[in-house]
């Protein structure tokens, strides 16, 4: 029984099918990679996991629990972390305090009202936030306006943010998405260390090969709305109905 | 000190000071020169500095901090005046029970009225809010008649209850507000040359209780509290995310700002005890945004400064009239004076909202950040300068 199971999940878009029946199962403590050409259904996955969309049939259990019914807050409550496309941080706001934010979070829940304490009480928050920066290496740039910063920095901060709230199951979609090839090695390599390092279950969207099969133990292929194959990545890269779904029938 | 930084304990006390000292700093000419209209010493005019300060200081707390833009926040000051003068008509002339209750209701109508319209956000949140406060706007000036006093407004009488006061004075007029027998209206007028300064027992309370509002502002605005309504004006898809329920967070702001008009309302009432329904009217709504952009959005000291600069136009440009100025333009030629006053005139006494309007217009287009933005740029100047000065000194002795 994997920490993630998604059973026979549907998903309809007027006319469109977007998923039709997938069933998953997400072992704990291993990097599970969801890969398919575009429109397979991949983000409308992800989305149904963490309470964006909600599927018409089907069940998604985290951990024994059902998420169906939840709002994103409350799934990530639970415990599900998830990581954008394009990195979402607090643009506003200076690096340490995008990173306390979630520091809050996973310490008061998904409310308290301290209106008037003072941050220089909150030391276990500070400290926390602060081991954290240490960690993703960005100590150097906690004042800085988290807007201002590379790409790649804003990745590295978001996943940092995410791993602040210790999750059980952390969600990447597509975190190599328009990196150039060093920053892409880089995510790589902070991937692994964070695999290395942490209990953690990674479940990973991604189009580039290269990360897919430098990370992941089991692979799913996606096509139109239902699993191909789920399989470890060396019988994967040379199945023959991979190749037909990747580059289509005549190949 | 009291939990703030340097910097925001130096920024109290600036303001404790300019507030201690108003009457002396608004009061620069001499009341017998020309520009003794230019003074906006009287305490008329100073309590409503402090109060539209304090409307503007809670509005601040919603607008800047989380970006909800709410269009009817006069409800809450209509609501907190209709309070304070039921407590005075009820209860007693004390002006302590009067601003309790306007708070508490003020508070409560906040509740309901972000409960729904914090259901969606930006323009639409704007349209709800207006919604709700033109519908209370026209509930007080005709429904609930027997509530408000419909469109004459609620007034204080001889036959009112009091139970812990009394219903008409010794000698037989309505008696006036009070704390604790200290009369709001009292005025010690100290005369120096021909300077005639005055204190006002009511300016000193309004005064006192903006001074407790902006600090409570700035310990929200440094508390983790603030911290998370700023990250809902951010990214509220990352709040979202990370775990946290951004709605509650938005509806405490709603309600501590709901509170902060309501207070506002409250204290109005307290210095003048009437309450009209033109509290609430939607120009009422449009002014408090006004002040708070013009003074500087999401700054802890630009909406004291936007509702002071707002208010001192509306009340001594509108009494400059055409009089007055063909008194200072006596010295031109009679055509050109004519013609100078013509052309000033559309811009003063009733007027002056042109004045206003051109001049938002000039601080939105060149100080994005209000008038802080300009006082920043203004010392940074000063700063460049003095540094310049003292390299111009130096270099000649190398």
């Amino acid at each position: 029984m994997g920490i993630l199971e998604v059973k026979d999940v549907g998903k309809r878009f007027g006319g469109l099918q977007a998923l039709g029946d997938v069933n998953l199962s997400v072992a704990e403590n291993t990097v599970h990679a969801i890969i398919g050409p575009n429109g397979a259904g991949k983000s409308t996955l992800l989305n149904c996991l963490v309470g964006k969309l909600i599927p018409d049939t089907g069940s998604v259990m985290f951990d024994g629990q059902s998420v169906l019914g939840r709002t994103p807050f409350e799934i990530n409550q639970m415990g599900i972390s998830r990581v954008f496309q394009t990195p979402e941080i607090f643009g506003e706001l200076s690096v340490m305090e995008n990173m306390m934010i979630p520091c809050f979070a996973k310490r008061d829940g998904s409310f308290r009202m301290h209106a008037i304490e003072n941050m220089h009480n909150e030391k276990d928050i500070v400290e926390k936030a602060e081991a954290m920066l240490e960690d993703m290496n960005m100590a150097d740039k906690r004042h800085m306006h988290s807007s201002s910063m590379s790409r790649g920095d804003k990745r590295r901060l978001e996943i940092g943010m995410c791993l602040a709230q210790e999750p059980r199951l952390l969600l990447l979609d597509e975190p190599t998405a328009g990196m150039a090839r060093a920053d892409t090695n880089n995510t790589i390599d902070l991937l692994k260390q964070i695999k290395e390092e942490r209990d953690i279950t990674i479940a990973i969207i991604e189009h580039d090969m290269h990360v897919v099969f430098s990370l992941s133990e089991r692979i799913t292929v996606l096509a139109q709305g239902t699993p191909l194959v789920e399989d470890t990545p060396e019988n994967i890269k040379g199945h023959p109905k991979v190749r037909e779904a990747y580059l289509g029938e005549s190949a | 000190m009291l939990g703030l930084n340097k910097k925001d304990t130096s920024l109290l006390v600036i303001v404790a000071a300019l507030v201690m000292f108003a009457p002396f700093i608004l009061n620069p000419f001499p009341s017998d020169s020309g520009l003794a209209q230019f003074n906006a010493g009287y305490p008329d005019l100073m309590q409503r500095f402090v109060i539209f300060g304090i409307f503007a200081i809670g509005f601040n707390i919603l607008f800047g901090l989380t970006g909800y833009l709410s269009f009817g926040h006069a409800a809450f000051l209509g609501v907190g005046s209709y309070s304070a003068v039921w407590m005075f008509k009820l209860l007693s002339m004390n002006v302590i029970p009067a601003i309790a209750l306007a708070i508490v209701v003020s508070g409560l109508f906040a509740v309901l009225i972000g409960f729904v319209s914090l259901r969606r956000s930006g323009i639409y949140f704007s349209i709800l809010t207006l919604a709700f406060a033109q519908m209370s706007f026209n509930l007080a000036y005709s429904v609930l008649t027997p509530i408000t006093n419909g469109e004459t407004g609620l007034q204080l009488t001889l036959n009112d209850p009091r139970i812990l006061g009394e219903s008409a004075t010794a000698d037989g007029s309505i008696p006036v507000t009070s704390l604790f027998g200290l009369e709001m209206r009292s005025t010690y007028e100290m005369v120096v040359g021909p300077w005639a300064f005055q204190f006002n027992a009511g300016y000193y309370l309004c005064g006192i209780i903006m001074l407790l509002a902006f600090y409570l502002s700035i310990r929200i605005f440094r508390s983790p509290f603030g911290m998370m309504l700023r990250a809902i004006k951010s990214n509220q898809t990352r709040l979202n995310y990370t775990g946290l329920n951004p709605r509650p967070y938005a509806l405490a702001a709603f309600v501590i700002s709901g509170m902060y008009a309501g207070l506002a309302g409250g204290l109005m009432a307290s210095m003048d005890p009437l309450a009209g329904a033109e509290r609430m009217q939607w120009t009422a709504s449009g002014e408090v945004v006004l002040m708070t952009i013009l003074g500087g959005t999401g700054t802890l000291i630009g909406p004291v400064l936007g509702a002071g600069f707002i208010k001192y136009f509306e009340n001594i440009f509108s009494k400059i009239n055409d009089t007055v100025l063909h008194n200072w333009f006596s010295f031109m030629p009679d055509g050109l004076e004519d013609f100078v006053v013509f052309l000033i005139h559309p811009f003063i006494g009733k007027g002056w909202h042109l004045t206003l309007g051109i001049l938002f217009m000039l601080v939105v287009t060149f100080l994005p950040g209000g008038l802080v933005e300009g006082g920043q740029r203004i010392s940074r100047m000063v700063k460049k300068k003095s540094d310049d000065d003292t390299n111009a000194k130096t270099t000649p002795a190398e």
